[in-house]
């Protein structure tokens, strides 16, 4: 009874040829892709509408109240959270706040109010089982379970160069073709051109790095930027502005078209399509699989009214954010949920995260004017990012990018105080006075490892509001990458003691992740890519194994996480996707691009 | 592209359609897009040319009449003489007056030929059902026959008269300017009257809240500093390297100019370019100190983030203000609403960013929007005149709800 009155409360909706799951990054590179192949493609777009003019007002897009503190861009956990453990062994609570991440909300994504680094994995990122093996023997990754990504990085260059050249990355190559450039970072894979737009004009604190860092024989460079260094033209067609360095970027959207998101690099031509719609403040439930459960026939998705529609469709591309992905394929009943008891199981695994930690330096006499910045404005020194460097003698694998960027002096967040400072009063106001502009910070920015016990799967107490599972986050960070972080640190102090400050302190990377605190919003894995559909959720275009009318592209489908940034990559895969499906996939539809 | 594809679309369902018939509806399309007619006729988001918005004359309401050949609501009744008459005399079918919304006085040099085209394509558009009333005028300009006494004053039948000493170029612009295109339409001056001040030709008016900018030669108020090049891109995409289409404009361009082929666009820079002089360009008198200084810090605050600390702006995006046609009109109307309702850039293939400059009514009193206009209109090299608080108030009234 209670099966009939839904179905009479759903609303079919007439066919399209492709539905597309949020409306960020991925959503927008593949529904401008395919509306070009002449596919009549429906967006469905869980947050509001969001353009420049109204959302990112420049009269008041500066509001570090609103946005920063009160998160108004964000994902509310009302609409949808998760709960969290550290092990196995414990019992999951959901977080009544984000804290640790902070999912994005709305068209355009967490593309709207990211910084804007912009970096390509390398090669032995993506063939890192086969590296790693090959270079130190299959023991020293014994705990990890970190896999290849069925993908190179000579394959994966041409559409990193898509993507940078979408988003007019401002940066420095270190490689075109096997040359190494003066001036870029030399550790990269080589590149087929240089980035579209030059580095950004440097402020103090990354150019001292940079100085400091040279002096002790490391290589910095220009951190590749999404914040324009000069008035770019992309190849739609669409301008974007030179960036005001106003250091309002990260958890804001940029009201000067300066900052790339699906905004300021897609949407202008994609929302003129006549062949392109977008729904936006509608929800899709999960995806709806013909029986036999081989193949998606549609979606079915509830708007603010509580409205429920089923949309049929031939194609069904999940372009949320990664974590969300992967619940939907839960919800779907789509591949096996990981389960590591037994190690079966595809989907949730290898859900990785970064490993970060942070050097502050504490001068007399400096001023590094902290409010010119960007969120990409920097230096990076990536000489122990991941196998850059010899691991023989060490007892990790992996590493992390150095980064000074100084992302903002926004007054209610900034406020560096020496070690031993009081935490409120007039002591601390005094020394929130003699710190802000006189304090230097940079940070490690780490890899992330897969382990057995690190992954997504359904919980099974806590519910949403439409009476789903909530998705369930068991993570902790791996020895192995504690022991990197620290590595790292000890060579950021090597750092800090050549800057000659007056002071310097150390944050390192504890066990025992907290999901308070903020750390990064870099969540990787859950519906990894890969070549063995035992190991692997998607092939390495991002197609569903077991259901090859389904694409699931993102974050989702990293195997682990470089120390890197993750959007590159991110774009990058979109644009994989996209030749998949076609110049391969539309040519026989509904097969699989790959045999397993 | 566009008419080839819809002369496709009709061979499709009429297959017994000769090849020069389809020719002749091609043409006429065009002159659908030389004249605008979906600029007034046709809705946002409506059927094509199915009935427009109200448009607001100084009179009082004239609605866009449906003009599709729909039987009872539209003009599927008409002959091709009731078409060609009002195109030529502002006199339709049973001889009801049109009043001269209805660029009539313009059309009216376009040649039998190319009205006969317009009106060939004209039967082939979709039939819609829509009544609309036209005549919301009050009593007594409502009556239709005091259009009569209007016409005996202002109006006469004309063709164009080609200018022989001219080049064919020249003329064809001619030909555009004053007739299908009907650009004196907008941006002459009228009479008290409402007729266009033929003296005045193209020199720059104000309507529905907008001050249409001359778009004569002078150097100080009209185009005088853009080459036939930007004209041809400003008409094509909305946008050059000396302003970005706002408001009407942006519409014309989307819906007219960017469809027009690249040699009228060439011819109508040429025209455009040989008329006018640069008399009345005296130099406005130096604003007060003082209104200088607060629109300076006014505008650092609040314009110099996008259109720079110089008002160069940057390309596309943010249009410069220096030597800017909007920013040098006598007229501050469309200057002040822009500011006080900001305005988005219209899309077309060569520039389909769209950007937006927001509304800064919220933020800034009329004093403050006053002085940071006097600021720019004064500044590196631009010299209209200031601008006053009344001026700022008047528009904001009219922007009021």
């Amino acid at each position: 009874m209670a099966r009939e009155k839904e179905l009479t409360m759903t609303t079919i909706l007439p066919r399209k040829d492709v539905v597309i799951v949020g409306l960020g990054w991925t959503g927008s590179i593949l529904a401008h892709e395919l509306t070009d192949q002449g596919l009549d493609v429906l967006a469905i777009e869980r947050g509001p509408w969001r353009d420049t003019a109204t959302d990112f007002n420049i009269g008041y897009a500066q509001d570090e109240l609103r946005y920063s503190v009160r998160r108004d861009l964000f994902l509310q956990p009302a609409v949808e959270t998760m709960t969290m453990r550290n092990d196995p062994s414990q019992t999951a609570l959901p977080m009544r706040d984000f804290g640790s991440f902070l999912p994005g909300n709305g068209v355009g994504g967490a593309g709207v109010h990211w910084n804007g680094h912009t970096w390509r994995f390398w090669d032995s990122d993506f063939q890192i089982k086969t590296n790693l093996t090959k270079r130190y023997g299959a023991a020293r990754i014994a705990d990890l379970q970190v896999e290849d990504w069925g993908v190179t990085g000579a394959e994966m260059e041409p559409y990193y160069d898509q993507f940078e050249y979408l988003a007019g990355i401002s940066g420095k190559a270190g490689n075109i073709k096997g040359k190494l450039q003066e001036g870029g970072n030399p550790f990269e894979d080589p590149r087929s051109r240089d980035y579209p737009n030059p580095p950004m004009e440097m402020t103090y604190a990354p150019t001292l790095f940079a100085d400091v860092g040279r002096s002790i024989g490391l290589h910095p460079f220009p951190t590749p930027s999404a914040n324009m260094s000069r008035t770019y033209v992309n190849p739609l067609g669409i301008t974007m502005g030179q960036c005001t360095y106003c250091g309002f970027c990260e958890r804001f959207g940029c009201a000067n078209y300066s900052k790339s998101s699906a905004q300021t690099t897609i949407l202008p031509v994609l929302m003129k399509k006549a062949n392109f719609e977008v729904r936006t403040d509608s929800e899709v439930l999960h995806v709806d699989l013909a029986p036999g459960g081989k193949s998606a026939r549609g979606v079915t998705y509830v708007d603010t009214s509580g409205q429920e529609f089923f949309q049929p469709t031939d194609l069904v591309l999940l372009c949320a954010y990664g974590l969300h992905n992967a619940r939907l394929m839960m919800l779907s009943g789509i591949g096996k949920i990981y389960d590591p008891a037994t190690g079966e199981g595809t989907v949730g695994r290898n859900y990785c995260y970064q490993t970060n930690a942070g050097v502050q330096v504490f001068f007399d006499d400096k001023n590094f004017n902290p409010f010119i910045a960007a969120g990409a404005l920097g230096q990076t020194i990536d000489d122990y990012n991941g196998d850059a460097f010899d691991h023989g003698g060490l007892d990790f694998v992996g590493g992390a990018g150095i980064n000074c960027i100084p992302t903002n002096g926004r007054p209610i967040g900034t406020r560096p105080t020496l070690p031993g400072t009081p935490k409120w009063g007039s002591a601390w106001k005094k020394a929130t006075v003699a710190g802000y502009k006189s304090t230097l910070g940079y940070s490690s920015q780490g890899s992330s490892y897969a382990t057995r016990t690190n992954y997504l799967d359904l919980d099974p107490t806590y519910k949403d509001r439409f009476g789903r599972p909530l998705m369930r986050m068991t993570f902790d960070f791996p020895d192995n990458d504690i022991r990197m972080s620290n590595y790292l640190c000890d060579r950021m102090e090597d750092i800090a003691k050549a800057f000659g400050g007056k002071q310097y302190s150390v944050g390192r990377r504890k066990k025992g992740w907290d999901s308070v605190p903020y750390q990064s919003t870099h969540n990787t894995g859950g519906v990894i890519m890969g070549t063995d559909p035992k190991k692997s959720a998607v092939n390495s275009f991002l197609q569903s194994w077991d259901v090859p009318n389904v694409f699931v592209i993102g974050a989702s489908a990293f195997p682990q996480n470089a120390g890197k940034n993750p959007t590159g990559t991110v774009g990058a895969l979109a644009y994989r996707a996209a030749d998949g499906i076609r110049n391969h996939y539309l040519r026989n539809p509904g097969a699989p691009l790959v045999q397993a | 592209m566009l008419a080839a594809t819809a002369g496709a679309a009709l061979l499709a369902i009429t297959p017994v359609l000769a090849a020069d018939q389809a020719d002749q509806i091609i043409r006429g399309q065009y002159q659908a897009v030389l004249g605008d007619c979906a600029g007034c006729h046709t809705r946002p988001g409506g059927k094509p040319l199915a009935g427009g918005l109200p448009l607001e004359t100084p009179f009082g309401a004239l609605v866009p009449p449906n003009i599709t050949p729909d039987h009872e609501t539209g003009i599927g009744n008409w002959s091709e003489t009731d078409f060609r008459n009002m195109m030529k005399s502002g006199v339709g079918h049973n001889g009801v007056r049109l009043y001269p919304a209805m660029p009539y006085p313009a059309y009216t040099r376009m040649t039998e030929q190319d009205i006969s085209n317009l009106w060939a394509y004209m039967t082939t558009v979709e039939p819609v059902s829509n009544k609309v009333e036209a005549n919301q005028l009050p009593f007594p300009l409502n009556i239709r026959l005091a259009m009569w006494g209007w016409n005996l004053l202002n109006f006469s039948e004309a063709s164009f008269q080609a200018d022989p000493s001219k080049s064919a170029e020249w003329n064809r612009g001619a030909y555009i300017v004053q007739g299908a295109g009907h650009c004196g339409t907008c941006h002459t001056p009228k009479s008290f009257l409402g007729a266009d001040q033929d003296s005045s030709f193209l020199q720059g008016a104000s309507l529905q809240g907008w001050f249409a900018p001359d778009i004569t030669n002078n150097a100080q108020s009209g185009l005088g500093k853009w080459s036939e090049e930007d004209v041809v891109t400003y008409l094509k995409t909305g946008v050059n390297a000396h302003s970005i289409a706002s408001g009407p404009m942006a519409e014309a361009v989307e819906n007219s100019t960017s469809k027009m082929t690249d040699p009228d666009l060439k011819a109508v820079a040429v025209y455009l370019k040989s008329l006018g002089s640069d008399t009345g360009n005296a130099q406005a008198p130096k604003p007060d100190e003082a209104r200088m200084a607060a629109g300076e810090a006014i505008y650092h605050d609040n314009c110099s983030a996008c259109h720079g600390g110089d008002g160069a702006g940057a390309g596309a995006l943010f249009p410069t203000l220096v030597g800017n046609s909007i920013v040098a009109q006598g007229n501050p109307e469309t200057l002040a609403r822009v500011v006080l309702a900001g305005s988005q850039a219209v899309h077309t293939t060569g520039a389909p960013t769209t950007p937006s400059m927001p509304s800064l009514a919220w933020r800034l009193k009329d004093q403050e929007v006053a002085d940071v206009l006097t600021y720019v209109r004064g500044s590196w090299g631009n010299s209209a005149p200031a601008v006053s608080s009344d001026d700022i108030a008047a528009v904001r009234k009219e922007l009021a709800p």
